[in-house]
Parts: C-alpha cells; structure tokens; sequence
C-alpha cells in the first residue's frame, strides 16, 4: 500500500452518462477518504450522485452507455482501471450493500436463505449445508428469531424490519470491510428505523468495517458518521467531520439541509423547511456555482455566484472543505449570527 | 392444495360437458333453428343421387327426427356405455368411451382422436421446445443489449414473424427448402416416432421451425418486454451487488421472473396447440388433430367436429389448471392454501 | 414499422423468386421425351405421352381430400372409378386409350358388351373364365349379382349412384342382401350359370352397357362383406390389391400375384406400386407436382387458383401441362314459373342479351374457367352436335336482337326478376354480377339473390313453390355427367319428371312434354348410334324453348407428371387415365 493511503480513497471520481440529451454528469470530481470502522455519510437531495458514486465505488457500470474517470482505491487496489470481474470478485465480499426498500431489494421467488446462501457462495467454494448455516448464524446475528425456521420463508413473509435485517445479514456474510448502505432506513418506521441504525452501528463495531451511509436524512448521519460529505449537483460542495458540520456548517446548502432536517423536539408542522428552488439539471448546471439560483446570499459574493464557479477550498473547522466564494469569516458570521438562531428558533 | 386440485378437477369436467352440450347445440341445434328439417340435415349424409326415400331413412338412422334432449342424451349415454352401429353386413361396437360414430368413414371418432394425437403432441412439443429456447434467448439477449443492432435487428424480425401468417411461410419453406433445395421433407411425409425416430424428426423439421418461427417471434417480444421490466428491478440491483456474475444474474434472477408471466401464455398457447395446430398441420399435410378437424368440418362430418372440439377444450382447460397450479410452484406470493 | 412492412414485402418477394425458380428448377427434371408427343401445351390431350412398357417403379398420388369411398358399391366420384379399374373389374369398363375411343365401354370382366333382349329389358353377360380374388376362388357371376344387390342398400350405401334400384326389377320392398335376407331376386338378376349374369328391367333401357361399367357390378365376395365397413378391406380382382390402408391418411396398392394377364385385355399393370396420400394440402399437392415429389393429384380436377396464375404466365410451365374440357356445363335456368319469363319470348331476349364473355370471365377465363357455349351438351358426350340458336359476334350478348324479343314478348322497356345463386360459390355471384350487368343493357333488371349451398336445390332455387311465390326468373346452375353420354348427361337436367314439387331436383326449369318422349324414345334403344341422334335433337329443342342459358362448359388445368410414362387424358373421366400409367 503506498503510505499514508486510507483504506478507501477516491480521487477526483467523474461518472458521466452521455444522453440523447447531452452529457449527464452524475459525479464530476468527487474526492474523499475513509478508514476502517469509520463511517462516511454523503447526504444530498435526490438526483445529487449519491447512489452513482455508490455504483462507482462498487464498479457497477456498463461502459456502453457511461463514462467513468479518477481513482478509487479499496484496500490499496485500484478499482476504476481493474477488470470487472475482479471488481466483481469484490462485491458482496470486501464491499457490500444494504439498500433501501428491502421488499423489492430482495427476490420475491426465493427464499432469504436461499438469497444469503447464493451469496456466500459466490465468494466461498462451499457446500449449500455449510453456506446454510452461515446464513442461519447470520439472521441470528442480526437479530431474526428463530433464524433456522425463518431462513426457509419467502421475503414476503418477513415483516419490514426483519427484511431489512435479513438484507443486512446478506450484505454482512462475507465479512466485508466496507459496507455501503444507500437509504438503509427510509422504507422503515421511526422505532424500526432506530432499531435498524443500532444494529449497524453495533455490526461495524464488531466486524471493524469501513462504513458509507448515503441517505438525505441528516438524522441518519448524525446517528452514524464519524465524516460528512454534502453533495450538490454531483459534487461535493461540503466535506467535514460530523461534529464540524452539524455544529459549524459553512456552505449555505447545507444550512439549507440542516434547516429541513426533522427534529424531536418541534412540533411537526414547524419541521420542514425545503430548500427553495429544485435541483439543478445535471446536463447544464447554472453557470458559476451550482447552488446560486437557489442561494439567499448569491448577491454577497459581487457577481461571482453566477460567473465563477466556486473551488472547494480549506474552511473553518478541521479538514474542513467547503465550495463558496463567500470569505470563511463571513460564512462563519452569517452562521453564528443569522443561520443558527433561526434554526433553534 | 390436494382438494384445490381436486375442485380444479371438478370444476373441468363440468366445464367440459357445458362444452360439450353448447357445441352439440351449435351444430345441431342452430340449423334446427333457422329452418333446417331432419331431412335437410340427412341430404349432408347422402350422395347426389339420394332419392327422398334414401334422405328420409337416413334421417331417420341417424337419429334426426328425435328431440335435440334425446340426441344428445344418446351421444353422452355412448360416451359411458359405448354403442352399437348397424354397417349392414355387419354390425359395429363403439366401445366406452364412446366420443362419437362418424357416418361418413364409419369410424369410432375416440380412436381416431387417439390415433392423431401422437402427431399433434409431436409437432407441438417439438416446436414448443423451439420456440421457447429461441424466443427467450433472443428475447433475453435483446432485452440485454437493448438498443443494439441486435436488439433491433431481432425485433424486426419478429415482428415479421409474428405478422407473417404460417400459410404463407409454411408454403414459402416448403417451396425453398423441400422442393427447390431438397434439404427437408415435403409435405405430407409424418413417420410415426416409433417407426424410425430419425424420420419422424426429419418430417416434422420444417413444420417445427415454422411454427416455432411464428411463436418464437411472440415469445422473443414477451421475453424482451419482461426481461427489460424486471432487470429494472431492485433484487436485480441487490444480485449484482453480492457480486453475481452476470449471466447468473441475468438467468438465475432477470429471466426467472420475466418467466412466470410467459409461463402463463405458454401454458394456454400449448394447450390450444394440443387441441391441434390447424393451420400448420394443414399445410404440411400432417394427419394431426388439427388437420382432424379441418377435414371434419370440410366434410360436415359433425361427430368428428364435436369430438375434436371437445378434445381442444380438454386440453386447454387443462392446460388452464396446470398453468394455475404451476403459477404457485413458480411464485411463492400466490401459493394456495 | 415501415421497415417491418418492407421486410414483410421483401420476404413475398423472395417467395415469389424461389417459387419462380423451383419451377425453372424442376424443368430440369423434366423427362427427354424419347417418341410420343412433345412436351408443350396438350401434348397428353389426345395422344399418348411418353409411351413405354416398361416396368417397375412406384406410382405416388395425392389427394386434397378424403377418398369419398373405394367400395366399389358405393363410391361416386369420376376420379375414384378412374382409379377403381386398378383394382377390381367390372362387366364392362371405359376403353384405357387416347382420344374420342376412350369414352366407349369396352368389355372387362364379361366377354362381351351385353346383349339385349326383349326390346331391351333384358341384358346378358358373359363372364370370362379365370378371373380370380385376390384370394385365389374365381370370380362367378354370384359375385357380381351379389354386389350389385348390395349396393342398393342405400341405409348402408347413401351415397351410392342409385341407378340400379331405379331400374332393375327387383321384388316390392326390396332393400338388398342385409336386411332382405334370402329374399328371391330372380325377377330382377338371374346366374344360369357361374358364367351368365342376365338382368331384367321394369323398361327396355338401351344404354344398359353404362350401367354394366358401373363400378358397382365390380363383384364382392359374400364371405368377406363386411358392408359399411367393406371399404377398409376390399377383395381385389385387378392387378393390383390392397399393401396397407390407413383411413382417411394413405392407402398403398401392389400388386396381385392371382392376377392373370391372359384374362385381361385391357391393363397393362406397368407399375409395381400405388401410394396414395390422403387429405393433403391442395397447394402442397401443386408444388409438388411441380417440382417432381408427386406424380398425380388424384381428384384431377386441376390445379389451384395460386398455381394458375404461375402457370398463365410463364410458358415453360404451360408446356408442362394439359388442358381437358370436363363433361361439366355451367348455365342459367330460366324459369317459364316466373311471369313475365312465361313468355318465350322474355326468355329469347334473355338468351340473346346475355354476356358469355363476361360469364366465363367469372368462372375463370378460357383455361380454368371454359369455352363458351351455345349448347347444353358438352362436345365430348356421343352425339354432340355444335350450334347456337342466339349468337352474337364477339359473344358478348346480341342486344338489338334482345330488345327486338322484349317488344315481342310486349315489354319493350325490359322487365325487373330475381336470380338465385349458391352464397358460398364466389364464381356463381360473379356471374350473377355479370348477368345483371348485361341484361341492365336492355332494360331488365335483376335482383341478386344469394341462398345457402346446403339448402339450395331442396329449398329454394330446386323448390318450385318456392321459385314461383318468390319470383326466382333466374338461377345459377351446374351439371356434370355421371358418365359422358345423353342419357348421363340429360336426364336429371331436361326430364321435366324429376322435378319434385317439395324440391330438390337439379332441374327447375325444363317442362316439355315432347322432350320427356324423346328421353323415353333414346334410353329403350339400344342401338347405340341411333340413340345418340336423340341427344342432339333433344338439346336443341330446350334451346328453342329459352329454358337455359347455357354459359361455359368447364376446362381443367392438370399439371403432366413428368416422371410417368404412357400419360394421356382419358375421354371418359377428362383426366389422365390412371389404368395405363407406367414410371418413366
Ligand atoms: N444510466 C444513467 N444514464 C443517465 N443518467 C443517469 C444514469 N444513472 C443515473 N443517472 C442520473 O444521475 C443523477 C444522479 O442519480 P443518483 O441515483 O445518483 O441520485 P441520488 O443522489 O442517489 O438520488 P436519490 O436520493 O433520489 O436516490 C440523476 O439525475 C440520474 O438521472
Ligand atoms: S458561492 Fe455564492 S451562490 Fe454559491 S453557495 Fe456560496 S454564496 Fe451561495
Ligand atoms: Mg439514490
């Protein structure tokens, strides 16, 4: 491993898909580290590249109909210049996923044993006995009861939760040391969302796993991540520790998303503030900075907001990076003095 | 299950005698009614020279001047009893199940029924294996490479396929390949399989690649349209990231469920087939049950029609109960209680 | 979707340019004629084609339905008695030789033509000596008593010809072998001897000899009729006997070891084997033919409208085939019931205004469809005299001299009446169309009227109440012959005798007194040649009276097997006779 590489870097990744339309740039330079047994969450609105850098990472793309550029590491290999069936050697074994909505995620004609055992199997040359119970010890782990009975029924006789822990057991057989879960909680409700979040937290304690949380939920990331990146228009526009950017954020969507972010203590009609305006088009983004037709404080910045784009550049806090022309200070300020109060308001 | 199975069964049988007494009504019961008189129905039993008295004895031989209930009574008495018909110098016995007596060949309709089947399951079976071995792979890999020359180049073809009538290529490869070429069989030369297999499969080549080319077309369309649904699935995202290779994904969990509507098709175009593929059995001359009743109804030989009509319906209700129960083995959602 | 109606157009394309080249292909195949005719259009019409002796081979035919029966009691079809010769003889039977010869009976099984007594209500026959079944017991006179009591049976046999029971002598009630078991039938059949078989008829019956060649005195071994039933197992007496017989599939004939040539002047027996498939694709039997997979379609009716097109445009095909004229007339009854029609007159002017081209346009044109006529008699049937009481130059209807008729007949501005055609016969409403067109010409007006085919003698246009109450002027109408000579042809069509008030004669138009006489005078005599001068005097006295609008006498496209030897068209049945075929 070259020294000082991190378990999983990704350098500069550029995921494009050319269209009918023109060139949809999904990822356009993405670049970040993570350790084992931390945990990244990449947090955006949808259609912001979170689930194509998951791809990416993963080596999911059919290079007829999309372009990939950059570096991925996992584990000191190379993943965007390896083969795709090395790469796919590495799925669900070093890498594996939890998705959103369990019940489509899992196939409705067989059994969530079956489904565990196919894959373990990929990846070890064993028996179906042995790989069986594997995946009976797996939905004991993640806390299925009576793991030997319930390993022969279907997904639909699974309640949602008990899906998404069998989905979890799936992804988690192969002992992978870096797990991406994209939306792992959003088809659940609130106490199973909690219950599902715990078990993940204790899982990648236990296996000492590399952990990427995708989701729009701000509440998931603060539960989960060590590390945050705030994706806009297939970029990172905000890349912190967590502690950094739910207490110091500097980038004004991410102020944004902190503001329609749910919390316990407010009544519920108070909750929700969207951000104003809909996601850029990633064929033609706005000129200058992405975000500027939708920033309050595009006019502070003299123009620059919609003829420059914005670098991201060192901000505030430590390993900080934010992509605003908008001097650190004044971000700092506009935080302090007028972002957060309105939001403990 | 077993009792469903049971009811099923049931149920299939009485379908099938409400069948059978709505085709006895049609073909007898219909002319009754828009002005045919026992002797207008006899005169399709006698030659051009019958007199009235021939018209009349023949008439009343077959039955015509009883009440529809009796005739009808009797044609079902004999499929329990069998029957006997008086030949002149000799008297015949229709043994139980007695499905009908042609008095046009003289035959007993269930034997010929029995006798023609063999050439039928051949024609179909053999295409239907085919048909569904190109039409899901051409399907699959269209949906696949969706966009492609392939792709593109598939679809048009079968759609050409599945416009272009079985007459028409059935004729046309008879045309290139029997007589111009001399590669396959012509027409009209079926070899019962255990005869000489090698000629049965000989014969039976070009009639299967025809009427496969029709449903494989069909089913290559099916195939697509269901593959391209499901490989937009999420199990299907999920397949590959266990790290699935990709044939393994596409078969093992792609093709699987784009199958189980197809299954359903399948199921109902096998099980007409089996009640006789008309039109190809007519124009490769294959003395299937097809061609039966074609040349029943050419020849108004109205215990044949009813005995072949019921025949296709048996096997396609049939058919109707196997897809049904096949259904709950292929998807555990609709499993029967 | 444009591309697919290309694709779909390029495939007919090629279709058509293979099909195209299979039939320039299979020229190649054509046989090198060595003597005989040329291979060019007709060459097998009148004159031997590709004559040989030589022996061996099979003999491969198709047919595009189900044998209708090869009990020779009860089968009625031209084809079948055609074929039947191959395996069992009758008293008599048609001469197998080109030409106008090959409509005249000649003895078979009997040593002579028969010989008539009693002014003709009496006929005997003398049975040759060692003919034997295939069985090997020889063939007495018993046997052809006995089979030609049976197929009177008609509750066994419906749809045999009935011409015996309507003639013979037979005791009251009689109902054939079966049913009036032991029964004493010498009135009508007497067997002096093993060798002598004598009818007796309720009237003198000159052409007695037709019936003798009837395939119903082809005799039957008692033992072995199984009636209904006899048809899966008939006891040969020709050359060839029954191999296998797979109902309503193929049939195959070899041939018979108890066959002795010295007893038969007539057969040659050059092939070794008959293979007949049945129920076969009628355009799979064209292309066969064509490409040489098939010597003969066995119905002989010719080929299919797909083929025809082909045929008419490319001349190496049309030198590959034959073009026989049928004893077949397609015509119009015109109904004298049905006023203003009870005027000859108004029947005249219907003769003179009719369109013949348009007529034979509808059934075809001049090669499928068939000459025009003037007469009821087609040329083929002994006797035939060539005339036509209302000609026009080109054929296509005389209309002054139609009008000069209406004004005789006292409607000058024409008159309005319906014509009745079979639904189901698109070339009967062709004609129908044509018809109205060109009597439209001369002011009358038709109306069409289809009617079901099933239905169509017993309840409408054959129905005489029915034509007169529903003013049917006209009907659509066709006649063939049992066998080609006057009595066969006129007497279901012109005896006005037939005609039953409750419907169901062939004849629903033809009442004339003096015509019935001169049918009466014809069938008692039974000097041949005398006879036959009746015919033509009959046909042009319905003429006169405008009772039929005679239009096409039908013609046949048949493909030549190029393989066979010895192909030529048989006058008695108008197509190749399949008693003297031999592989080339
Ligand atoms: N194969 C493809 N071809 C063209 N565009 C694509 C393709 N795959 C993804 N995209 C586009 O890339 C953009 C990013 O999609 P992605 O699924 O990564 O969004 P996301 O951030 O995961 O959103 P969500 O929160 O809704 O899941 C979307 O606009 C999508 O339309
Ligand atoms: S660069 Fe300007 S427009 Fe963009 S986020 Fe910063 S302030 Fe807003
Ligand atoms: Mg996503």
């Amino acid at each position: 491993m070259p020294d000082g590489q991190a378990f999983l870097e990704v350098k500069d990744l550029k995921i494009h898909f050319p269209t009918d339309d023109g060139v949809v740039r999904s990822v356009d330079g993405l670049t970040f580290k993570l350790e084992r047994g931390k945990t990244l969450g990449i947090v955006g609105e949808s259609g912001s590249g979170k689930s194509v850098t998951s791809l990416g990472i993963r080596g999911i793309y059919n290079h007829r109909n999309s372009k990939i550029s950059g570096e991925i590491w996992l584990d000191g290999k190379e993943i965007v210049s390896a083969s795709q069936d090395d790469v796919r050697k590495l799925r669900g074994n070093q890498m594996a996923m939890i998705f959103q909505d369990p019940l489509s995620a899992m196939h409705p004609y067989y059994t969530v044993g079956h489904q565990i055992v196919e894959a373990y199997r990929v990846h070890h040359n064993v028996s179906k006995k042995v790989a069986r119970k594997h995946a009976v010890d797996m939905l004991g782990r993640v806390g299925i009861p009576q793991p030997d009975r319930r390993v022969d029924d279907y997904p639909h006789q699974f309640s949602g939760g008990m899906r998404q822990r069998a989905m979890i057991a799936m992804a988690l057989v192969n002992d992978p040391q870096l797990l991406i879960a994209d939306e792992p909680t959003t088809a659940l409700d609130v106490t199973v969302q909690a219950q599902i979040m715990d078990l993940m937290h204790d899982l990648q304690a236990e296996f000492n796993s590399a952990l990427i949380v995708i989701t729009h939920d701000l509440g998931v990331v603060a539960e989960l991540a060590d590390d945050v990146l705030v994706m806009y228009g297939g970029r990172c526009i905000e890349y912190a520790s967590a502690a950094t950017i739910f207490e110091r954020p500097e980038h004004p969507y991410t102020w944004g998303l902190l503001g329609s972010m749910p919390r316990m203590d407010r009544p519920v009609q108070e909750r929700l503030v969207p951000i104003a305006g809909s996601p850029p088009s990633l064929i033609n983004l706005p000129k200058g900075c992405a975000f500027s037709p939708r920033c309050v404080y595009e006019e502070r910045t003299g123009g620059l907001g919609t003829t420059v784009a914005p670098e991201l550049t060192r901000a505030g806090g430590t390993n900080h990076l934010v992509r605003c022309h908008l001097p650190t200070e004044e971000r700092q300020r506009l935080w302090v003095e007028e972002v957060k109060p309105k939001l403990e308001a | 299950m077993i009792t469903y199975i049971i009811r099923r069964l049931f149920a299939a049988v009485v379908l099938l005698f409400i069948i059978s007494a709505a085709t006895f009504g049609i073909f007898y019961l219909i002319p009754r009614l828009v002005g045919a008189t026992p002797e207008t129905l006899a005169t399709r039993y006698v030659g051009r020279a019958a007199t009235p008295e021939t018209v009349h004895l023949i008439a009343e031989k077959l039955g015509f001047y009883d009440p529809l209930w009796l005739q009808y009574g009797r044609w079902v008495k004999a499929i329990f009893t069998g029957a006997d018909y008086n030949l002149g110098a000799t008297v015949e016995h229709c043994p139980a199940p007695c499905f009908g007596y042609s008095f046009i060949t003289k035959q007993p309709v269930w034997p010929e029924l029995i006798d023609r089947l063999p050439v039928t399951l051949s024609l179909a079976v053999g295409a239907a294996i085919l048909w569904l071995v190109l039409g899901l792979s051409i399907g699959t890999l269209s949906a696949l490479r969706r966009g492609s020359f392939l792709d593109r180049a598939a679809m048009t073809f079968s759609l050409a396929g599945v416009s272009m009538p079985i007459f028409f290529t059935g004729m046309v490869s008879l045309l290139v390949f029997s007589y111009t070429l001399d590669w396959t069989a012509p027409g009209g030369s079926y070899t019962p399989f255990t005869e000489s297999p090698s000629e049965w499969a000989y014969a039976l080549l070009l009639p299967w690649l025809v009427l496969a080319l029709q449903f494989s077309a069909q089913y290559a369309r099916l195939t697509r349209a269901g593959m391209l649904e499901t490989m937009g699935e999420d199990y299907i995202r999920t397949a590959r990231a266990k790290g699935l290779k990709e044939r393994d994904v596409n078969v093992k969990h792609g093709l699987r469920a784009a199958l189980t509507p197809i299954l359903t098709i399948f199921g109902l175009d096998f099980g007409l087939l089996l009640g006789g593929a008309v039109l190809t059995e007519q124009v490769f001359s294959l003395p299937g049950l097809g061609k039966y009743a074609v040349d029943a109804i050419t020849n108004n030989d109205l215990p044949k029609v009813l005995g072949v009509t019921l025949m296709a319906a048996f096997f396609v209700v049939v058919a109707n109960l196997i897809v049904d129960l096949l259904y709950a083995v292929v998807d555990p959602r609709v499993r029967l209680g | 979707m444009r591309k697919s109606r290309a694709l779909v157009a390029g495939a007919a394309a090629l279709a058509l340019t293979l099909s195209a080249a299979a039939c320039g292909g299979s020229d190649d195949k054509g046989s090198d004629n060595s003597g005989g005719a040329k291979p060019e259009f007709n060459a097998a019409l009148t004159q031997v084609f590709n004559p040989s002796d030589k022996k061996g081979g099979t003999i491969r035919l198709a047919n595009s339905g189900d044998w209708d029966t090869l009990d020779p009691g009860e089968t009625y079809y031209g084809y079948s008695w055609n074929f039947l010769r191959l395996y069992g003889r009758g008293l008599l039977m048609f001469k197998p030789v080109p030409g106008a010869e090959g409509n005249t009976v000649t003895p078979d099984l009997a040593e002579g033509l028969g010989t008539p007594s009693d002014g003709g209500k009496t006929w005997t026959y003398k049975i040759r000596k060692g003919v034997k079944f295939e069985d090997g017991t020889e063939v007495t006179s018993k046997d052809v008593k006995y089979a030609v009591l049976r197929s009177i049976d008609k509750e066994t046999f419906p749809n045999g010809p009935a011409y015996f029971e309507g003639f013979l002598n037979l005791p009251e009630g009689y109902k054939g072998p079966y049913k009036s078991k032991g029964v004493n039938t010498d009135s009508a059949i007497t067997t002096p001897d093993d060798q002598t078989i004598v009818f007796h008829l309720k009237q003198a019956f000159g052409g007695f000899d037709y019936f003798a060649a009837l395939p119903q005195t082809v005799p039957v071994p008692e033992a072995k009729d199984t009636g209904a039933k006899y048809k899966e197992h008939v006891v040969s007496t020709g050359p060839y006997k029954f191999e296998t017989n797979e109902l309503g599939k193929s049939f195959k004939l070899v041939r018979n070891d108890k066959w002795d040539a010295a007893t038969d002047p007539n057969r040659k027996a050059l092939p070794d084997a008959y293979e007949v498939q049945l129920n076969v694709n009628a355009d799979d039997i064209d292309n066969r033919l064509l490409s040489g997979d098939l010597d003969v379609d066995v119905v002989g009716t010719g080929v299919q409208p797909a083929t025809l097109g082909r045929v008419v445009g490319d001349p190496t095909l049309k030198a590959s085939t034959d073009n026989p004229t049928l004893a077949r007339l397609w015509y119009t009854s015109i109904n004298p019931t049905v006023a203003p029609l009870d005027n000859v007159d108004c029947r005249k002017a219907i003769e003179y205004a009719a369109d013949k081209v348009g007529y034979q346009t509808a059934y075809g044109g001049p090669l499928a469809g068939g000459d025009i006529t003037g007469t009821i008699l087609p040329p083929m049937i002994p006797g035939y005299e060539k005339f036509d009481l209302y000609p026009s130059a080109d054929g296509t209807g005389d209309v002054a001299k139609a009008k000069e008729h209406l004004a005789a007949c006292g409607q000058p501005n024409g008159f309005e009446t319906n014509i009745a055609y079979r639904a189901e016969r698109p070339k009967e409403k062709a004609t129908a169309e044509a018809l109205q067109q060109s009597l439209a010409r001369v002011g009358i007006k038709l109306t069409l009227k289809p009617f079901p085919q099933g239905d169509y003698f017993s309840q409408y246009a054959g129905n005489p109440p029915y034509v007169k109450n529903n003013k049917l002027g006209l009907n659509l109408n066709g006649w063939g012959a049992d066998w080609n000579d006057g009595f066969g042809f006129l007497s279901q069509i012109v005896d006005s005798r037939v005609i039953r008030e409750t419907g169901g004669s062939s004849n629903t138009s033809v009442r004339i007194p003096e015509v019935d006489q001169l049918l009466d005078k014809a069938s008692s005599e039974t000097d041949a040649a005398k006879r036959d001068a009746y015919w033509a005097q009959i046909d042009k006295r319905v003429m006169e009276e405008a009772v039929i609008l005679p239009g096409v006498t039908a013609k046949s496209l048949l493909i030549r097997p190029k393989t066979l030897s010895n192909v030529f068209v048989s006058d008695a049945y108008n197509m190749y006779d399949y008693l003297s075929l031999g592989v080339a």
